[in-house]
């Protein structure tokens, strides 16, 4: 190999996660050797998500994924809603098409993963749970510093490539300067709880029939204008619920993250749909909301990123992607390593397929299509006034006061000289919504 | 629902502790000269850090979920912050 040294394994996974497990399957899957280190217990002891996979992308390396994974439920109901401390104000969005095929499925990563990891096993990757990851090991190249293994602590493994799957925080992309600390207003911390519920009393309150499940994303009050968002997903007995919390905001308006979650949960709209319930788990989750932007160089000589770890989330405001990106990431990853190794050249120019493949897949593109929502999901108005002013309307149209009824737009028009967006804020959003999404 | 308080949510979680070894350090001199100490008691959902009288931050790393938040908030070398020995931490059932 283009190292000249010997190895372990033909390729080491840091990381089992999606991105990491997928990485490893299709790789082995290639006759490559591979071992996937893990830091956790298992597989899966260490991962939390929001709960929302877009799934058609995981279909195309487990094309039985929907049968056999433990999935939880198939999303067909979306509602968008702009909460006011007294009002709320939603788009309910339900569509059968959205389970023919099934777009959607709602997960929870500590029952995923050890099917991912177990379909990893099968295929004939060796996995080492219980190991953190120290180090990676470098040498000096011809261009420059190449990754030629890992160091956990006395023990050192070599491989001709490293695939750093080691999440949002990705200690090994920092250590070898693939990335740098990201600005606050491209992080956001996710606070979340799994209540358990039956599932018939989810079904009911949540209008759904069978395996169909709801995501709700909801923004304004349940956050205390604190720009993020609220999120509620249906699993099959259980509901994930939290807010996620832009951290330059959350700072500026020195508010405690927990405060938030509980105004959350106790909220009178949200509060009625976990009544009864019986909180199973507590945690929390850094995500990276910036994009594109946050997506630098994602392979060095002998070492690639892939998933969380190489900054690949996206959020639209209307769908939060994360999990589809890291399997999109994995596949591209296997793709250009596969070659790399074919060709014998891991070095970064060697490895240069994935990049070339991530960016010509849908997920990729999308980055590319997206990468102004960030900016525009920073626009303050949205966490708060745009819900005030649409709650406000409604009231206008809605409470019969005992008074001569106004013409809607009249009623639309005193909402707005009450509120502080202008009517130029609406042009001005819009405009810019358009453009990002 | 009524609303749990953070210890009484961190009881539903199992975690497997690390009884040598923290794996966050706070440097007080730095948190002291930036003042940072606030923001991070303040977005650590797990509620490990506390602001103590004499000002200093303390650290309740066993109750730590692992999210990087506080690493994130914080001021350049206030905290020396990795993820726990393997196999000791937050081993999430749920996820």
């Amino acid at each position: 190999m283009s190292d000249g040294s010997e190895v372990d394994f033909d390729v080491i996974v840091v990381g089992a996660g999606i991105a990491g497990c997928v990485t490893a399957f299709q790789l082995a899957q290639q006759g490559r050797s591979v071992v996937l280190i893990e830091r956790g217990e298992a597989p899966g002891s260490k991962n939390l998500s929001g709960g929302v996979l877009y799934c058609r992308g995981m279909e195309k390396v487990f094309p039985d994924f929907l049968d056999e994974a433990p999935v939880e439920r198939r999303v067909t109901r979306n509602y968008i809603n702009f909460l006011n401390a007294e009002s709320s104000v939603g788009i309910d969005y339900k569509d059968a098409r959205l389970a023919g095929p099934v777009n959607a499925v709602t997960v929870l990563r500590a029952k995923l993963d050890p099917w991912l990891a177990e379909k990893c096993e099968e295929a004939g990757v060796f996995i080492m749970p219980s190991v953190r990851v120290d180090h990676v090991i470098t040498q000096d190249g011809g261009t420059g510093k190449r990754v030629v293994g890992v160091q956990a602590g006395e023990d050192q493994l070599r491989a001709h490539v490293v695939v750093a799957a080691d999440g949002v925080n990705s200690f090994i992309a920092q250590e070898v300067g693939l990335r740098t600390k990201p600005p606050l207003n491209h992080l956001a911390t996710g606070v979340k709880c799994v209540v358990n519920l039956p599932r018939e009393t989810i079904e009911s309150r949540f209008n759904l029939t069978g395996d169909e499940g709801a995501a709700f994303a909801v923004v304004g009050d349940c956050t205390q204008g604190v720009g993020g968002g609220g999120f509620m997903y249906t699993n099959t007995d259980s509901i994930s619920v939290g807010v996620v919390l832009r951290l330059d905001d959350l700072t500026a308006k020195e508010k405690v993250a927990t405060e938030v979650f509980n105004h959350f949960l106790s909220h009178p709209f949200i509060a009625p749909y976990l009544g009864g319930g019986e909180v199973a788990e507590y945690g929390c989750h850094l995500v990276a909301e910036g994009g594109m932007a946050m997506v630098g160089e994602i392979a060095m000589d002998g070492l690639v990123v892939v998933g969380d770890a190489a900054g690949l989330t996206l959020n639209t405001g209307l769908t939060v992607r994360g999990m589809d990106l890291a399997v999109a990431s994995a596949v591209a990853a296997a793709t250009g390593i596969g070659s790399a190794l074919d060709q014998m050249d891991t070095s970064k120019v060697g490895l240069a397929g994935y990049r070339e493949a991530f960016f010509a897949s849908p997920a990729g593109q999308d980055m590319l299509t997206y990468a102004k929502a960030p900016g525009f999901l920073e626009i303050e108005r949205m966490y708060q006034d745009y819900g005030e002013l649409f709650g406000n309307v409604l009231y206008g149209a809605f409470n019969l006061d005992d008074k001569p009824r106004e013409h809607l737009v009249k009623v639309a028009l005193k909402a707005f000289k009450k509120s502080p967006v202008k009517i130029r804020h609406l042009i001005s959003d819009g405009l810019a919504g358009v453009r990002a999404l | 629902m009524k609303p749990l308080s953070v210890p009484e949510l961190l009881a539903k979680n199992r975690f497997e502790l690390d009884e040598e070894e923290s794996h966050i350090e706070v440097n007080q001199a730095v948190v002291k000269a930036t003042g940072c100490g606030k923001a991070v008691v303040a977005c650590c959902p797990a509620h490990v850090y506390a602001e103590e009288a004499d000002g200093t931050l303390s650290v309740e790393y066993a109750a730590c979920l692992e999210c990087g938040t506080c690493l994130a908030v914080a001021a350049p070398g206030a905290l020396k912050w990795h993820y726990p020995r393997g196999g000791f931490g937050i081993q999430f059932r749920e996820g």
